[in-house]
This record gives C-alpha cells, sequence and structure tokens, in this order.
C-alpha cells in the first residue's frame, strides 16, 4: 500500500513539475507567447469562457452528439455481436473485417459523409457510431466468448427463462470485457464527433478551437483545449474508477 | 482490438458441420473463401447502390472510380502527394517505433517508473488529440516537420505501452536464467527481452503503425497543402467526388494490406514465442 502512495505522489509530483516548468518558461519569454500561452492564463481564460456562456450552444451541441452516437453505438454493437456470436461460419468472414477495422484511419470516410448527408450534426454522429461500434462489438464478441459454458449449463438445470438467463448469468459474467468496449467506445465517440467538427463543421467545441486557431485567438483558443481536454480526461476517468468498483465487487463474490 | 483471438472454439466443432454432395466434409478453407468472396461482393453493392442512389454527389461507383483511379496514377501529381504523405509518414512511425521501445523496455524493466507513467500515457492515448494540433502547428510550423510530429504524437504511446506491458508481464524465471548466465545488460534485452516479447512488441507495432498513418493523414487534411489528406479534402471542396472517392480507396486498400501484413508476420513469429 506504502508503495502505492509513492506512485501516485510521484506522478503528481512529475506533473506539477511540468505545469510548473512550463508556466515559469512562459513567464521569462522563453516560450514565445504566440506559441504557448502559460498554464494560469489557460485557466483563467477556461474559467472566463464557461462561466460568460459564450461557448453553452458549442458544448450542448458537441456533448449531445457524443452521447447520440455513444448511445447508438452501444446498441448497435452488443447487438451486432450478439448475432455474430450465434453463428460461426459468420463469425468467421467477419473476424479478420474487425481485425483490421481500425488500421483504416475511418476519418477519411468524413469529407464523403458530409457530401451524402451534408454539413450538419448526422455526418458527425455517424463518424462516432463508425469509430466506436466496432469497438464494442469486438468486446461482446469477447465478452460471450469468455462465458464459461458450466454457467450455461448450471442455467439451463435450473431451467432458467432466455430472459433470466440472460440477466443473471450471461450479463454478469461478460460484463468485465464488455466494459473495455464501452470505455473505447467513449473515448474514440469523443475523438470522432470532435476531430469531425475540427475539421470541417460550422458548430461545437472543435470548431471554436480552429476557429480561434485560424483567427490567431491563443487565449480562447488554449481555454477551449483546456476544456475539452478536461472533459475526455474526467470521463475517462469516471469510467475507469467505475470498472474498478465493478472488479472489486466481483472479487469479494 | 484482438477481434481474431475469440475463434478458435468453433474451428474443431464447424469442420464437421459441412459436407458436400457426396457426403465428403467441404474444405473448411474453402467455404471460407466462398463467404469472403460474399461479403466482398456485398461491400461493392453496398458502394454501387449509395453512388448510384446519391447520383455520385458524395461517392462515385465502383466502377467509375477504379477507371478515375487508374488514369490517376499515370499522373505526376499523385505521385508528388502519395511521395510526401509516405515520407511523413514513414519518419513519424520510425521515430514512434524507435521512442516507443526505448521507453517501453525502460519502464518496464524500471517498475517503479512504469507504475508512474502508465496511466499518464493510457490518459493521453485516450483524449481528443486532433484538438492538440493547433499546438503542434505553433511550435513546428506548418509543413512536413508538424506532420510528422503529430503522426509521433498517435504512434508513439501504444507502442510503448505494448512493450511496457511485455515486458512486465515477462516469466521472471527467464530474468533469472540470464543472471544465472551472467548476460550483459546489451545482451539480456538482444537475447532474453526481445524475443520474448516479440508477439505483443509486434502487436504494438501494427496499432502504432495505423495510428501514426491517421495522425498524419489528420495533419494533412487540417492545414496542408500537400499529401494525400489535401487531396482528398480538396477534392471534395472542388466537387471532384471520383477523386476523392479514388483517395479514400487507395488509403484504406494501402491501410487493410499492411495491417493485414503485420498481423501474418505476428502468426509466422508467434508459435516460437509460445
Amino acid at each position: 500500500m506504502k508503495r502505492q502512495h509513492a506512485v501516485v505522489f510521484v506522478r503528481i509530483a512529475v506533473l506539477a513539475v511540468s505545469i510548473i516548468f512550463l508556466e515559469v518558461c512562459c513567464r521569462a519569454g522563453i516560450v514565445d507567447p504566440l506559441t504557448v500561452i502559460p498554464p494560469s492564463e489557460m485557466l483563467a481564460s477556461m474559467i472566463d469562457r464557461v462561466g460568460s456562456g459564450e461557448m453553452n450552444t458549442s458544448i450542448m451541441s458537441t456533448f449531445s452528439t457524443i452521447v447520440f452516437a455513444f448511445v447508438l453505438a452501444i446498441g448497435f454493437g452488443i447487438l451486432a455481436g450478439a448475432l455474430i456470436h450465434r453463428s460461426p461460419r459468420l463469425r468467421d468472414v467477419v473476424d479478420p473485417l474487425l481485425a483490421s477495422y481500425y488500421s483504416v484511419p475511418t476519418f477519411i470516410f468524413y469529407p464523403l459523409l458530409v457530401a451524402l448527408l451534408g454539413l450538419g450534426k448526422a455526418p458527425l454522429v455517424v463518424l462516432g457510431v463508425l469509430s466506436a461500434a466496432p469497438a464494442v462489438m469486438i468486446s461482446t464478441l469477447s465478452g460471450l466468448d469468455g462465458i464459461s459454458p458450466v454457467l450455461i449449463k448450471l442455467a439451463r438445470v435450473h431451467r432458467l427463462s432466455a430472459a433470466r438467463t440472460f440477466s443473471w448469468i450471461v450479463l454478469p459474467a461478460a460484463l468485465p470485457r464488455l466494459f473495455t468496449g464501452l470505455k473505447l467506445a467513449l473515448s474514440y465517440a469523443l475523438i470522432g464527433v470532435i476531430a469531425g467538427e475540427f475539421i470541417l463543421s460550422g458548430t461545437g467545441l472543435g470548431y471554436d478551437i480552429s476557429f480561434a486557431y485560424q483567427s490567431f485567438d491563443n487565449r480562447a483558443m488554449y481555454g477551449t483545449m483546456l476544456f475539452v481536454l478536461s472533459i475526455a480526461v474526467i470521463a475517462n476517468g469516471f469510467l475507469y474508477a467505475w470498472e474498478g468498483r465493478l472488479a472489486r465487487r466481483r472479487s469479494r463474490g | 482490438m484482438g477481434g481474431a483471438t475469440g475463434a478458435a472454439p468453433f474451428e474443431g466443432m464447424s469442420d464437421v458441420l459441412l459436407e458436400d454432395a457426396q457426403g465428403r466434409p467441404t474444405p473448411r478453407r474453402r467455404v471460407r473463401a466462398f463467404d469472403t468472396f460474399v461479403l466482398f461482393l456485398s461491400v461493392l453493392a453496398l458502394w454501387q447502390t449509395i453512388g448510384s442512389w446519391t447520383r455520385g454527389v458524395a461517392v462515385s461507383p465502383p466502377w467509375q472510380t477504379l477507371v478515375y483511379l487508374f488514369g490517376l496514377l499515370r499522373t505526376w501529381m499523385f505521385w508528388d502527394h502519395a511521395a510526401a504523405t509516405l515520407a511523413a509518414f514513414l519518419l513519424a512511425f520510425l521515430l514512434s517505433a524507435l521512442i516507443g521501445l526505448a521507453l517501453g523496455l525502460l519502464f518496464g524493466v524500471r517498475r517503479f517508473a512504469g507504475d508512474v507513467a502508465e496511466p499518464l500515457l493510457a490518459g493521453f492515448y485516450t483524449i481528443p488529440k486532433v484538438t492538440l494540433y493547433p499546438v503542434v502547428l505553433l511550435i513546428f510550423g506548418l509543413g512536413m516537420s508538424a506532420k510528422i510530429a503529430f503522426g509521433v504524437m498517435h504512434g508513439l504511446v501504444p507502442i510503448t505501452l505494448f512493450t511496457l506491458g511485455a515486458v512486465r508481464n515477462l516469466s521472471p524465471v527467464l530474468i533469472r536464467t540470464a543472471k544465472v548466465l551472467h548476460l550483459s545488460p546489451g545482451r539480456t534485452v538482444l537475447w532474453i527481452l526481445v524475443p520474448a516479447c516479440l508477439g505483443d512488441i509486434l502487436n504494438g507495432l501494427r496499432i502504432g503503425f495505423s495510428l501514426s498513418l491517421l495522425g498524419v493523414l489528420i495533419g494533412e487534411m487540417f492545414s496542408s497543402q500537400r499529401g494525400l489528406g489535401f487531396l482528398l479534402v480538396n477534392g471534395m471542396a472542388q466537387h471532384n467526388v471520383p477523386l476523392s472517392t479514388a483517395i479514400v480507396t487507395v488509403i484504406v486498400v494501402v491501410a487493410i494490406a499492411a495491417n493485414t501484413a503485420m498481423l501474418c508476420l505476428g502468426r509466422w513469429t508467434g508459435p516460437r514465442g509460445a
């Protein structure tokens, strides 16, 4: 336990020292303020921009798109994963596809999607689903594979109905691996939507960042950037902590 | 990311399921080839449907794209852009691989440093790095070096994490063997660590490969005057649909081919490590 505390302490110290180092470099003029502004300025700008409410529309638009894409990806991924799991023949065809899916930069489809669906939320949602759903699919498959046959036999011995087999046996047994997929899906949906907004869009936080970059407004750019990155870190950290709690509850029995 | 690993339980089972007219089992491989062919045809059909449904406004149909692509391959302009992307990507991948392997080995051997660094790296892996591209541009300026730096930002972390995991999970017997044989640190790395971790390292390199390609392409799509990513966005902006469809096709084919080759390489080297 003591070593764990030391690890966390050193980690925080490393982060703090690098932030302070950057701050000092910026303040001393070693780093040009046209390149990077001091971290304290970034924080101040973020608080200003969030507090004044000028980002509210962007925040709403971006996060509703992300949540929509995330939910669609989970639904579609679990459904497709469960279907493919039932058919070994289909599985043989799909497995190599899934194995090389993430080698294709999904992002290059975005311009085509914009041409297909117009410059609105639709191509962003589709891009988010395209990048997140296969992760859910893969983890659903591996979660279902990981269920020990003994458990299924146990359900049969107890004559559980299909619904109960699912909710009492299949779901708890597959959940840990499924959760890995959900974690990945969230970060992929986030990356897909924000990257899409960043490259080609008229709304959202990604667009705000690229707009601020193009109009040389460094303060606004770093403030928005810090906000987006903080949200991403908090969301991922939340899922990470939740996963840890689930794992602990399982090990307690 | 390891989608193919789960297939094993079915292989023995489905070998006997399929029999031809004389009752002889059809070779599994032939059925699989047939299914893959059907899948390929349905992808083409879907592509054709989208193409003709939108009357070529967004996506040009497969045959037309192929014809256009062959014309494109004969132009000097295409190879100029392709060479720019390839050069940036290869440099980015090489840098990611070298730095990632070195960092991974270091963090794997030094447990404490590894424990400190791993969550930081994993956190960096999950954030939307696109938002950091303006910073990269401000630091490196417009051009090749910004693209390379962005590619490295994407590719470095997975290679480091996979190498770190592999070295950390190494069987202690191997390390003790190295100690008993009084191997020098250099030889321990070369004779024990690298061969034992080869599978995981190759996996990390494969993921790093695709991510640094992604990084370089995003860099070109956002703000660049050269490269395939620029050509793609430019084709879209000029309503040159066959051009953008052809570029997407080239990138998809190259990415899948490279990934398949690396998967095969991993399978080929795999049994020796096990």
